[in-house]
């Protein structure tokens, strides 16, 4: 089943990178929901967040043909670890007095901020997980949204060791991924164990 | 004054130098003996360099889409070589794209350098200029745009490193013209190149070892397929070694034909749509399928449902993670080197007598054999190849082109022992085979080389024959001339309701004053019994000859898996 899988990937720090790291994406044919790049403390490294939209399978190949980019470092699903993954939206809102009140109202709940206020709107920043996100996008509809951006994801592991692992590709254990019967092959795999 | 002396002498002063000399400094220092090249106006400071260096042999192609190709074959018909090719910016550059997507799908260490207009005028559309790295950035394994001229000697070191490293393949070097022309001083490093990005393939597992000689043992019906990774890596005897221990059967796929002796008791033939009958079939019935160094693509698949249906275990060696559980999701996988992996596995291995089942296949080889019809009194390409590979001695390389003559030739190769049978298996490239010919033989200047084509992918680069009588590469090229596109024709009488469009070559060339109009010496025939003498004068002749076999125009390839169909539904000859 297709879901959003993210991927933390870390990459040189030098032109085209942007442009390999899309087109390795594009090559297989997932369409990418969210890409942030940016510096870490290394100046010669950069951070992506990919979020694509496609099935285990999909995202292991995905994340194996990322991995043979020679300007590519180490990459990783981080998608069932535990991350923290956020992302920052910028939305302007139609707010004359009549309403500015209410909308403040959901913004405290969400712990945004006013960033910009003009007599008939106001630019308004959240942060947080994707789904926090959409979730306060669908509040601020009713009362017009004006327009919006959105920084997609960016995602580091929880916890004191977590450190951006190079994907095990030949994982030590094998013999679960059991084939299905024969004409079952297509399109099902089990991917639960070793590739 | 005195003590600047001493120091001077222990460590003598670098020599500054331009950027195209640093080029051929590089070069030199990686090796490299022999470029395939074309001038253009952004790399002729390369050019007004060149003369300087009489080690290096440049061989000035005709097209640069025969360059690449021309490298690809240097570098294909002997492991360990790599491949260089020149091309200038924007339409030179764009002619390698074809060739460098060749190499890419086989693995085939190539650099390419091409020049690009002045770094100044990068990105304002100059005369001559294009995006070289956008262009290439699918078909190569990497690219470099240099931006400035010290730059140049570290980025070649590295290319080098990654194109031959690992799963080889191609890498371009985009140099601009002003940092050919500038200068810096030469630091050519002798360190191991080590990239953060770029780790050496592991070493096989030994668990996991240990599991597939435990699974060999277990096998009532094992079967080996190899790929080209098996002549990557020069593994073949490390096969021949593992397959004799435990009388495990091996076929192979298009790319690893070659890599296995034909004649070898436990040889099955090519597997998948255009394979073996018997090779499918005992595909179809093992319990245990070992895949070594290959992709596992469709045309070995052919409907994957239909593939290995009775197999318990599949076990796949390949040196390229990606390759592992992209189209046959393996039980145990082993990413590494083919030859480290079966050598480490030997071992291991039990030594087995299995004759049930190699008695089993002994059947299915007799039932089902790779044979032609010869019937109508026409001469049948079977038996030009047959002629030539009795000329081969096991030793001669063989290229094929693309098309019915590419299978002909695949399965009619015979050596007793490993050998070269080099083909476009990946893009299947029309056109590939004649210039690749002239690499080969350059590579391999002791050998033989044969250069099967049809007539429709000879003409695809067929300029090359200049270059060839120029250069007088003695390659013998046998073109199987049935005046169409065989293959295509064959699948729009078998599978396209039988409406032959667009395949009709009738107005090909006349072959013989073709080639002799570019210095070539030239033959033809229709007539059986004029194959031996003249593939006999040909090889008498030291120098390129072109020798044109007009064939049965219906000869068709078999056996053959219908379109959409399934491993056993194979058609034979009839």
């Amino acid at each position: 089943m297709n879901q959003s899988r993210l991927l933390s990937v870390l990459v040189e720090n030098k032109p085209g990178v942007l442009n390999r790291v899309a087109s390795a994406v594009r090559r297989r044919g997932f369409n990418i929901d969210s890409l942030s790049v940016g510096p870490t403390d290394d100046g010669s490294v950069s951070r992506m967040t990919i979020a694509v939209h496609v099935g285990h399978q999909q995202a292991e190949q995905a994340t194996k043909q990322l991995a043979k980019l020679i300007d590519v470092i180490t990459i990783d699903d981080v998608t069932e670890q535990r991350v923290v993954a956020h992302e920052i939206l910028l939305i302007r809102m139609h707010a004359p007095l009549s309403q500015r009140r209410h909308v403040l109202d959901i913004v405290d709940i969400y712990r945004g901020r006013v960033v910009d206020i003009a007599s008939e709107s106001m630019i308004i920043e959240v942060t947080g997980s994707t789904e926090k996100i959409d979730n306060f996008i669908d509040l601020m509809r009713p009362f017009g949204i004006k327009e919006l951006g959105r920084s997609g994801a960016v995602a580091l592991v929880r916890g004191d060791d977590a450190r951006l692992r190079l994907v095990d590709f030949d994982p030590p254990h094998d013999e679960q991924a059991v084939i299905p019967p024969a004409g079952d092959r297509t399109g099902s795999v089990d991917m639960t164990g070793n590739v | 004054m005195i003590h600047a002396h001493t120091d001077e002498e222990t460590a003598p002063e670098p020599r500054v130098l331009t950027g195209a000399e640093i080029v051929f400094e590089c070069l030199l220092a990686e090796g490299v003996t022999t470029i395939f090249g074309y001038p253009g106006g952004a790399n002729l400071p390369l050019y007004q360099h060149l003369p300087r260096y009489p080690g290096l042999h440049h061989v000035l192609v005709r097209h640069e889409q025969g360059g690449a190709h021309a490298a690809d074959g240097y570098a294909r018909s002997r492991p360990g070589a790599v491949g260089v090719v020149f091309a200038t910016s924007g339409p030179g550059a764009l002619n390698m794209v074809t060739g460098l997507a060749t190499a890419y799908a086989d693995s085939v260490p190539v650099v390419a350098i091409t020049g690009q207009v002045a770094i100044t005028a990068v990105g304002t559309d100059a005369f001559q200029e294009s995006d070289v790295i956008g262009s290439t950035m699918s078909v190569t394994k990497h690219s470099y745009l240099v931006t400035r001229v010290e730059d140049i000697a570290p980025t070649m070191r590295e290319a080098f490193h990654v194109a031959r490293s690992g799963r080889p393949g191609p890498v371009l070097i985009d140099i601009p013209k002003d940092l050919q022309q500038a200068r810096t001083e030469l630091r050519l490093s002798d360190e191991p190149v080590r990239l953060r990005s770029f780790p050496a393939p592991p070493m096989p597992d030994d668990m996991k070892l240990r599991r597939i000689a435990q699974l060999i043992d277990e096998a009532a019906r094992p079967v080996m397929l190899i790929g080209r990774g098996v002549i990557i890596s020069q593994a073949e005897q490390a096969v021949i070694d593992l397959v004799e221990r435990a009388n495990i059967p091996v076929g192979w796929t298009l790319l690893g034909t070659g890599a296995f002796p034909v004649r070898h008791p436990l040889a099955l033939q090519m597997v998948g749509f255009m394979g073996a009958g018997y090779t499918n079939l005992a595909v179809c019935d093992a319990d245990l399928l070992i895949m070594v160094g290959m992709r596992c693509d469709d045309r070995v698949t052919t409907r994957l449902d239909s593939f290995a249906p009775r197999v318990e275990h599949i076990v796949h060696i390949d040196i390229d993670p990606a390759e592992i559980g992209k189209n046959v999701v393996p039980h145990v996988s082993v990413v590494a080197d083919a030859r480290k992996a079966l050598t480490a596995l030997l071992p291991l291995v039990k030594p087995k007598r299995e004759h049930h089942w190699l008695t089993r296949i002994d059947q299915w080889k007799e039932e089902h054999p790779v044979r032609f019809v010869s019937n109508n009194g026409l001469l049948q390409p079977q038996e030009v190849l047959i002629e030539m590979y009795a000329r081969c001695h096991d030793e001669a390389i063989v290229l094929a082109d693309v098309g019915l003559n590419q299978i002909w030739a695949a399965l009619w190769f015979d050596y007793a022992k490993p050998g070269r049978f080099l083909n476009s298996g990946g893009t299947g490239t029309m056109g590939f085979a004649f210039p690749a010919s002239m690499g080969a033989k350059l590579s391999n200047p002791g050998k033989t080389v044969f250069c099967v084509s049809g007539e429709g992918g000879f003409v695809m680069n067929m300029q090359e024959m200049a270059t060839m009588v120029e250069e007088n590469i003695d390659v013998n090229v046998l073109i199987l001339n049935n005046s169409s596109l065989g293959m295509v024709r064959q699948f729009q009488d078998d599978f396209y309701g039988g409406i032959r469009s667009a395949v009709d070559l009738t107005f090909t060339p006349n072959f013989v004053k073709l080639g002799e109009a570019f210095g070539m010496k030239a033959m033809t025939t229709d007539r059986r019994e004029d194959v031996a003498p003249m593939l006999d004068e040909a090889l008498a002749h030291r120098g390129p000859v072109l020798m044109n076999f007009d064939i049965d125009r219906d000869a068709n390839v078999y056996p053959i898996v219908p379109l959409g169909k399934g491993m056993l539904d194979f058609v034979e000859a009839s």
